[in-house]
């Protein structure tokens, strides 16, 4: 894809979109969070080359074509591994790490776990739909166990869903946010916090499938902000959200904690320094 | 430094959990190498993680020793528990010598099956008299002074090894190698005993004392690897423990990850982003990082992964060695896939083949999958200083700001210049689905094969020079093998009359069929040998090369390793 601006101009969220057109159904929420990311990218006058944005699979995982900046199409469910290597190898770069509920919850679950315990300076933004898109309609990790027009799952998962924002809080994530995609301004507000934030933010985008969960559509009559600003304090955070029915937006947890990053220290020498140690 | 009369002298110290037969074996090696000799020490574990016997097994001689012997000299057993273990590891002759503590109870019934003579010697007794001594400094000293090693050097050893701990260690330590290098039993044998015939003595020369996986660590730093991630494996791991300070003091580092798939993503990750990365684990790991391994030949991304094969399949016996992960290293990807796959043959080989992978790797933009196996690895060898040449290979092939740059651009070499994130209007998304020359995701036909042939072009394009194979000798009857089997071989080869041709493969894939051809030119007779019980070497060959001469396979699983005799025997019977 071309460039048409410099690196040095002042960039319009625009700039950061890439020329090909998403794959995504008409209606799909996840048009708005891309816009939301290149409002934030352009509110941060971050230089496009300095950007990266790593994704999994799935439909919301195409996300990373669809910007102007470095971008890694991995594997199911691996986003956040290869983004901590990037950024453990670059700490100078942004890493923004996108993907669904599936990839990141279900597939991913391990990582999703240890990249907020490891608190790494990421940017996570999970696309929420409660539901595979890619693949035609199957429950997520997310899905109300009762919820039964799948047809791998006729009955219901009769599993009970997990809460992401939980999820994280009890792995150690220090910064944890709601938005809307039916809110994008506020979204893209969140997600410029998100990235300011110096560690693991996890930012859960409720973006509806109006293919496989037309009911979706529905969500913005419930979603309203939170009434609370964010706390720093974990436990009240945890009853916070136990308390939500899931539709409240906003930032609600942020704590400074020692954000993780191996090695880097200035080199002293090079590997031939090492022969000595076998010389006998 | 005293001469060495000691020709070649394979030595076993067994004991049980935290008697420290290993830490004896280890000082032995290093006084071995003080005193100007060569050697190997193999470490053999029970399953235990403490409190499980252990043997050191050592073996040293005047010249370059790269393999076990088929049997043992000398058995010192600091005790006898569970000492039946070691009975197939240790293959002893009717004129074996045992040293043993009169205290530590029966002998096993494979010393007392063949008469063996027995030094008694109360090692446990004569520790308990000096503070701070113990059982396995006595044992040194009995040992050193049965091979006439230099006392003084001894003590200026044990004092670097146990300064650390203390003096009273150190002097515990002094006093208790003292009372086993003077303890009246073995002087009294030792000298009624005719020595094994005074040898040259060791060559000139730096000499250094070298594990595979230190090696294996050494080549991938030489190599430009500055970053690691890595999830613990054996017998990986002490590749990756030896790693991860020596980057940190080069300014990489080393991410312990979660599991195998975030270790092998976190280095697609940091290759993607400028900088030369490598895993190590082992035939398990290698499994679980399969996927992505196909998604870095996809992106194009260099990446090097050490596989120490391990006794398989599924837990199989970790501890032990075979050569049993060449199957899914050459296969285990899916869809087509081409990459590299590298076997390191020895100790010093391990520093040329890893830095040979990463070099490769970063010009191809490759998956290098890099063999070495467990012996390898976790021996230790005194060898000659690593002394080679790589031939020379470009750097990562890196793009500058471009405003109409196209990441897998088609190039006559099939190399495309790769954009390091941070360089201006060369973004673009490196991607697991197939694409145009762009980057962007394609699935039609005419891409799909464009790429497929840039992909495996630069591979079998490429040329590896004389390095893909280590061919010595010119007989009319070759041995053809991999990795480590290669110095029992070697060693096979020398004991035979006739002049016999060792080819031992390095570069395993891409194939060099054309190669292999010109190295058996006038061949009458090949013997395969390999540690699988599978015959996947064999079946390599026969997928990829013509061979035209009669065939053998010696193939045997592991964890008793194939013997320099082993190999005689079946050509000697090859009539």
């Amino acid at each position: 894809m071309t460039m048409a601006a410099t690196a040095s101009a002042a960039l319009r969220p625009k700039d950061y979109k890439s020329d090909l057109k998403p794959v995504w159904c008409p209606g799909c929420g996840d048009f708005a969070v891309l816009a939301a990311i290149t409002k934030a990218l352009a509110f941060l006058e971050l230089p496009r080359e300095d950007v990266a944005l790593i994704t999994g699979i799935g439909c919301s995982s195409r996300i990373a074509a669809y910007t102007s900046v470095y971008g890694f199409h991995g594997v199911h469910g691996r986003a956040l591994a290869l983004a901590s290597g990037l950024k453990a190898a670059r700490k100078d770069l942004t890493v923004l790490v996108a993907g669904g509920d599936g990839d990141g919850l279900s597939i991913g679950g391990n990582h999703f776990i240890h990249a907020c315990r490891r608190n790494m300076d990421l940017t996570y933004i999970v696309m929420d739909n409660e539901v595979y898109g890619m693949t035609k309609g199957q429950a997520s990790p997310t899905t109300h166990p009762e919820w039964d027009r799948s047809k791998l799952t006729p009955r219901g998962t009769g599993i009970r869903p997990f809460n992401p924002a939980q999820m994280a809080l009890t792995a150690g994530a220090t910064f944890i946010a709601r938005g809307f995609t039916g809110d994008p301004n506020g979204l893209a507000k969140t997600l410029v916090e998100a990235i300011e934030h110096p560690g693991f933010s996890f930012v859960q985008a409720l973006s509806p499938c109006k293919t496989f969960r037309p009911e979706q559509m529905e969500w913005k009559k419930h979603v309203r902000g939170f009434d609370t600003e964010a706390t720093d304090d974990a436990a009240l955070a945890a009853e916070r959200i136990r308390a939500d029915d899931g539709m409240s937006t906003g930032v609600i947890y942020r704590r400074a904690f020692p954000v993780y990053q191996p090695g880097g220290a200035e080199p002293v020498g090079n590997a031939a320094q090492f022969d000595r140690e076998f010389v006998i | 430094m005293s001469k060495t009369d000691l020709c070649d002298m394979s030595i076993a110290v067994t004991g049980s959990g935290g008697a420290g037969s290993i830490t004896a074996g280890e000082l032995l090696l290093s006084l071995a190498g003080k005193n100007g000799c060569f050697g190997i020490m193999r470490r053999s574990f029970g399953p235990q993680i403490r409190g499980g016997e252990a043997a050191a097994l050592i073996r040293l001689g005047p010249r370059p020793i790269e393999c076990m012997n088929d049997s043992f000299d000398l058995w010192l057993a600091l005790d006898w528990q569970n000492a039946d273990r070691f009975a197939d590891e240790i293959p002893l002759r009717p004129d074996s010598l045992i040293i043993a503590d009169p205290d530590a109870g029966a002998t096993p019934a494979v010393v007392r099956e063949l008469g063996l003579e027995v030094i008694e010697v109360p090692m446990k007794a004569l520790a308990k008299d000096i503070p701070m001594g113990r059982p396995n400094m006595v044992a040194l000293g009995l040992l050193a002074h049965w091979l006439d090693f230099c006392a003084d050097e001894a003590g200026r050893l044990i004092e670097h090894t146990f300064g650390r701990k203390g003096e009273d260690i150190v002097g515990g330590s002094r006093a208790a190698f003292r009372a086993g290098f003077t303890e009246p039993n073995i002087v009294e044998a030792r000298a009624s005993r005719k020595g094994p015939e005074r040898c040259d003595p060791g060559m000139a020369g730096e000499r250094w004392d070298l594990s595979g996986n230190e090696g294996c660590g050494l080549g991938a730093l030489r190599g430009g690897v500055r970053f690691a991630a890595a999830y613990p494996i054996t017998p990986a791991s002490d590749l990756l423990e030896w790693l991860s300070p020596r980057l940190d003091r080069l300014g990489g580092g080393l991410l312990q990850a979660e599991d195998e798939l975030a270790s092998i993503n976190m280095i697609i990750g940091a290759s993607f982003g400028g900088v030369p990365s490598l895993t190590a684990t082992s035939g398990p790991g290698l499994a679980l990082m399969a996927e992505s391994l196909g998604l870095a030949v996809a992106a194009e991304v260099p990446i090097v992964v050490v596989n120490v094969q391990r006794g398989g399949p599924s837990t199989g016996i970790p501890t032990k060695s075979e050569q049993v992960d060449l199957d899914i290293a050459l296969h285990g990807l899916h869809g087509d896939a081409p990459h590299l796959v590298l076997a390191a043959l020895d100790h010093a080989d391990c520093v040329l083949t890893a830095e040979w992978a990463v070099r490769l790797a970063e010009a191809l933009q490759a998956v290098a999958i890099l063999l070495t196996d467990q012996n390898l690895a976790q021996s230790r060898a005194l060898i000659p200083a690593p002394d080679y040449r790589l031939p020379g290979i470009p750097p990562r092939r890196q793009a500058g700001p471009d405003e109409d740059y196209q990441r897998y651009a088609l190039t006559a070499d099939g190399v495309s210049p790769m954009a390091i994130p941070g360089t201006p209007c060369s973004t673009y998304v490196a991607d697991g689905l197939e694409h145009t020359e762009t980057g962007k995701p394609s699935t039609a036909a005419a891409d799909h094969a464009a790429q497929l042939d840039k992909r495996a072009g630069k591979l079998e394009n490429f040329d590896y020079g004389d390095l893909w194979a280590d061919v010595r000798g010119s007989g009319r009857t070759a041995i053809l093998t991999w990795g480590s089997t290669a110095s029992a071989v070697r060693e096979a080869a020398s004991r035979l009359e006739e002049d016999v041709r060792v080819v031992a493969l390095r570069l395993l894939m891409p194939a060099s069929p054309e190669r292999l051809s010109a190295a058996l030119e006038g061949v009458e007779r090949v013997l395969v040998v390999e540690q699988s019980h599978g015959r996947q070497f064999h079946r390599y060959l026969r997928a990829y090369y013509d061979i035209d001469a009669d065939v053998r396979v010696l193939a045997r699983p592991g964890p008793l390793l194939i013997t320099p005799g082993e190999i005689v025997r079946h050509l000697e019977e090859w009539r």
